[in-house]
């Protein structure tokens, strides 16, 4: 017997999500890519365009609250609705990730380049793509998936490290490029933090679809 | 057939600026979609010196599914019997107050009552089909009504089976009798009775009480159908059953309606304290 009225609301819940990962993914692209090619417009917009995505987080909550009261969700609808709550969070905080990181480059950009930025954008791109693959196995209900984007989060702290280390030469070496130095830094802790949050999204579309809390590496991270 | 992410999100998000804040959108109860069917004013009920209805004022909206509920004896289905004028079949009963179904007062003396119980439909916790053929029990109120084309019955009989979820079970078999049906098909034919006279409200006194798990889901997914077309009032102990299938809640207690509003809003944040012990499980 199926409760069509009850999936078309859960159906209509994870659309919503897809939606705000979207937002969320584009947001911080376009904050990056106003860094590296220098246009404050676009910063200004990524900034302004976080009105969007809290009224999303907002209905999500919303939604999710009403079908935990309302329909007695139980077993796997009962974690996807519980999780769609803290998957929410956690894009929500993607967004305000990308502003800082838009809110940065308005402060970089009036000031001469410190230096070509290669590994913010590259940063960036593996950052990107946990998001996308953590709500690519959403959808698809994907548990390998998800335990490889678990495993990429070392790729993107690895390269915030790399990132401190060469800008700490800079600032030993030239104490006038300790701001811009310091404003770079600052956005690749951003994008280490975004990567923690896709992370985040990865642990509970593996709650989802097999029951299991990996959180604080309470398995391998390589499936067993 | 979920929508995949993609960087031209719908509406073409941070490609433009947004000057406004988005509306949200409307996760409680859609917006009524006109003027209310029912509206009760200070209405009041009294068996002999027996006062159950206290003061009972709400609004009915149109197209929407209300549920009532409260613990036994708190006056929930004595306010739905007097949509339909059923408390007239009691003895020593006092109705004051006022009640309008569209506008036109229900209690009035120049109310022709038998089009009041044609315009409001009623479906009740044990099923009453009569004992007769499926076809003929769907046809009974029109045939009485003075309706006998062969034709347009067939019509109604279909159309009546088709929206109350029967007519696959049972569209070969319709000379068979209605007492053959199992008890949910017995519910559902009963629906079928009271849409065939095409009524504006359909009124259900614990619908679902006697029947197994399936058979509930089944007049609870209807109801969700039901309603696009049927203002629907439905009294219900089952407060979960209540939670999932209507737009509106209506708690009473002791005779009062102590509160009401969505049923999204008054199940995750009752203004009421007694709602909130009620539905919490604290009493009742």
């Amino acid at each position: 017997m199926e409760r069509h009225h009850f999936e078309a609301e859960l159906q209509t819940l994870r659309n919503q999500l897809l939606i705000m990962g979207g937002l969320v993914e584009e947001r911080v692209h376009s904050a990056v890519q106003a860094l590296v090619h220098r246009r404050e417009e676009d910063a200004a917009r990524v900034i302004a365009g976080d009105a969007e995505i809290n009224e999303l987080q907002m209905a999500i909550d919303e939604r999710s609250l009403r079908l935990l009261a309302t329909q007695t969700p139980l077993a796997s609808d009962l974690r996807l609705i519980t999780s769609a709550m803290k998957i929410n969070a956690d894009l929500e905080r993607i967004g305000d990730q990308a502003v800082n990181i838009a809110e940065g480059a308005l402060t970089l950009i009036p000031q001469p380049p410190l230096k070509p930025l290669i590994d913010i954008p590259r940063m960036a791109a593996l950052a990107e793509k946990m998001i996308r693959d953590a709500l690519d196995a959403f959808v698809r209900k994907d548990a390998a998936l998800a335990r490889d984007v678990l495993r990429r989060d070392d790729e993107v702290d690895d390269l915030k490290d790399q990132i401190f280390r060469e800008l700490l030469l800079y600032m030993m070496e030239d104490p006038g490029t300790i701001a811009r130095a310091l404003s770079v830094i600052l956005i690749s802790r951003n994008l280490e933090r975004i990567g923690d949050h896709a992370t985040n999204i990865a642990e509970d579309v593996i709650f989802i679809t097999e029951a299991k809390d990996v959180r604080h590496h309470a398995e391998d991270r390589t499936g067993r | 057939m979920a929508e995949q992410p993609s960087r031209t999100t719908p509406g073409d998000a941070g490609l433009r600026i947004r000057t406004e804040l988005p509306t949200r959108p409307p996760e409680a109860a859609p917006a009524p979609a006109g003027p209310p069917d029912i509206v009760c004013s200070g209405v009041n009920l009294a068996y002999g010196e027996n006062h159950v209805l206290h003061d009972i004022s709400l609004e009915i909206a149109p197209r929407r599914a209300t549920a009532f509920i409260g613990p036994s004896g708190c006056g929930k289905s004595t306010l739905l019997r007097c949509f339909n004028r059923m408390n007239d079949l009691i003895d020593s009963v006092r109705v004051w107050g006022e009640i309008r179904v569209k506008g036109l007062d229900i209690n009035a003396h120049t109310t022709d009552v038998i089009e009041v119980r044609r315009r409001i439909g009623m479906v009740f916790q044990k099923s009453n089909p009569f004992p007769k053929s499926i076809y003929e029990n769907v046809v009974y109120g029109l045939r009485i009504a003075g309706v006998d084309d062969r034709a347009t019955l067939d019509e109604a009989a279909e159309r009546s089976l088709r929206g109350a979820a029967l007519w696959d079970e049972v569209k070969d078999r319709l000379q068979e009798s209605g007492l053959g049906l199992s008890g949910g098909q017995m519910q559902r034919l009963c629906i079928a009775r009271a849409i065939a006279v095409e009524p504006e409200i359909i009124l259900m006194d614990e619908p679902c009480s006697a029947l197994d798990p399936i058979a509930t889901l089944k007049i609870e997914e209807l109801i969700y159908e039901l309603k696009e077309r049927y203002t629907i009032v439905t009294v219900t102990h089952n407060l979960q059953q209540a939670a999932r299938v209507s737009d509106y809640t209506a708690f009473f207690w002791l005779g009062k309606l102590v509160e009401f509003g969505s049923t999204a809003d008054l199940f995750t944040a009752p203004r009421e304290k007694l709602t909130e012990d009620y539905i919490t499980g604290r009493f009742g």
